[in-house]
């Protein structure tokens, strides 16, 4: 659509910009001042400059949490995205049971996130949880408390049934958009499956995959609440990610000049990424 | 067709599998859960919902929550929509970075954000009302209200703005009465992402309470820790977390899609 120029535009945009910068802006600059300073509690802080982002770059425990941070999305990035494309592809288009699809794969995404680490907690639990239970039956010996493995496999086996269904939804959604006039000029071709897929409908899902990438990507970047509530970052630190790591930082010990530090590179990380994922998807929009 | 669709129902049979389990454990006595594994319950209680609803911390935890929800989601979509509009129609100086700068606040980890919310609100006097929390999910609720409500209104041909202007419609008027009906679904769809978001987060909601406006979920950590471990009463209050997503998921069901897609499929 070509737009007008119109500078008046402005003051329609002025409440969302000031509710915003009131929300973004004056923590920020707390998080940044707390960053550059030192403080022995009692309100007395003094100038200590990069000190806090040269000590978190150069610690071992941040570069832990990071790799273990970037393990973990590119795990369920790797599992969720692929995943949701094949279901997406085999659900039924039309008839009655499209809603009822949609309504019961789109319910983990509305249960509070804390709720969600607790249902998985107990379901879980190698002696009275049903997932827990039922693996040890199998003969593995599964405990999610004990093993750093069994928690990651908890883990990531939670995020898959948290967030699947939102790429299976966006995929959905763009299969639905295809014209059928397609599917029958690859008919009268005599096109494989494989080649409909390949030229047909990946390239229609294009930006509907980007925004799953990069709603995905931020989301697992922050995840807290869940993995907190489900393993705590146990057992010893092994699913301790940036998020939860921060806290412990920030909440945990008091310790605001590290803790600022690294909530900026952190965020820092976020942002990197998010612009490559959205100059992406504003270049196929363009298109 | 009939083989394939059996990816599905594999699929929602995952999905539906520690949904059970809360759920009968929330029939379950506490003994019972502890004393060993039964795929269902034995001696059938309805003693946990007794209790959270006899119960004035519990039921109103769940008060909290509606509350704020419903605060975040009118705010959240009565700042976004003539923004919306305005990004639909308008080119401005920095239009471009303005929404972008949007979306990066959806990016933000709650985890940085908590301690200097926590200090901002306090400082203000809203701490622990459900306006803090409220306030709060603003934060990334207004840009995604944009986002979604600007992907809508994209698909409304100007010629509707143009027409109306010329039959003498002034823009406060055009806008609510013709505009608003036009892209109700949008509005819809928004309200509902709004209402998502603001439910399921934890972090921010459990940072910025302390009694009065404790959000029904974050009881739950309650009972974990100081009445003992309660696992039944915690399956309880965790089902009844459920219902309020099932209801609005219902009524969006045709549009969810869309909006995840940010209005841009």
């Amino acid at each position: 659509m070509n737009k007008t120029v119109n500078q008046k535009a402005w003051f329609l945009v002025l409440p969302v910009f000031l509710f915003v910068a009131f929300n973004a802006i004056i923590p920020l600059m707390t998080v940044v001042n707390y960053s550059v300073q030192e403080t022995f509690g009692n309100n007395i802080f003094s100038w200590s400059g990069v000190q806090w982002f040269q000590d978190t770059l150069q610690s071992d425990r941040f570069h832990a949490s990071l790799g273990r941070q970037l393990m973990f999305t590119a795990i369920i990035l790797a599992i969720e995205i692929p995943l949701g494309l094949a279901i997406a592809l085999a659900m039924p288009r039309k008839g009655p049971w499209v809603s009822v699809c949609l309504v019961l794969m789109a319910l983990p995404l509305l249960i509070p996130w804390n709720v969600v680490g607790s249902m998985w907690n107990v379901f879980a639990l190698p002696e009275i949880g049903l997932m827990g239970r039922g693996l040890n039956a199998l003969g593995f010996d599964f405990n999610y408390t004990r093993q750093p493995g069994d928690a990651w496999f908890t883990i990531v086996l939670m995020d898959v049934w948290h967030w699947t269904s939102l790429v299976v939804l966006l995929c959905y959604a763009g299969l639905v958009a295809i014209p059928n006039d397609y599917y029958q000029a690859a008919k009268i071709d005599g096109a494989s499956a494989w080649a409909v897929f390949r030229f047909i409908q990946l390239p229609k899902l294009k930006r509907v995959l980007t925004i799953a990438i990069l709603l995905r990507f931020m989301d697992s970047f922050m995840i807290y609440t869940e993995v907190q509530v489900l393993t705590g970052g146990g057992p010893g630190s092994s699913t301790t990610f940036l998020s939860i790591d921060l806290f412990k930082v920030a909440l945990g010990q008091f310790d605001l000049g590290p803790a600022g530090a690294m909530s900026i590179i952190y965020f820092l990380i976020i942002l990197a990424m998010s612009w490559v994922f959205y100059t992406l998807m504003m270049r196929n929009e363009a298109k | 067709m009939r083989k394939r669709s059996i990816v599905p129902i594999v699929y929602i049979l995952f999905l539906m599998l520690p949904i059970y389990w809360l759920v009968t454990m929330s029939f379950k006595t506490t003994n019972e859960i502890l004393g060993g594994f039964t795929p269902w319950p034995q001696s059938f209680t309805l003693d946990n919902y007794r209790k959270i609803f006899n119960d004035p911390t519990w039921y109103m935890g769940y008060v909290a929550s509606i509350e704020y929800v419903a605060i975040n989601t009118v705010l959240s979509v009565a700042v976004a929509l003539p923004a919306a509009y305005a990004f639909s129609r308008y080119r401005f100086l920095g239009d471009k970075h303005m929404f972008f700068w949007l979306l990066t606040n959806r990016m933000a980890p709650a985890a940085v954000f908590a301690l200097p919310f926590y200090q901002l609100y306090s400082a203000v006097g809203l701490f622990d009302t459900p306006w803090a929390v409220a306030l709060s999910h603003t934060l990334f609720n207004i840009p995604l209200a944009v986002w979604i409500l600007e992907g809508f209104m994209s698909g409304v041909p100007k010629e509707l703005d143009e027409t109306a202007y010329v039959d003498g419609y002034s823009f406060p008027r055009f806008f609510i009465k013709i505009f608003i009906p036009t892209i109700a679904a949008g509005i819809g769809v928004a309200c509902f992402f709004c209402f998502m978001f603001s439910w399921v987060e934890m972090l921010l909601a459990k940072t910025l309470t302390a009694v009065a406006a404790k959000p029904i979920a974050a009881l739950m950590t309650k009972t974990a820790s100081t009445s003992g471990y309660e696992l039944g009463l915690l399956a309880a209050a965790g089902t009844l977390t459920l219902i309020p997503g099932a209801v609005v998921i219902y009524f969006v069901r045709n549009y969810i899609a869309k909006g995840f897609a940010l209005g841009r499929v």
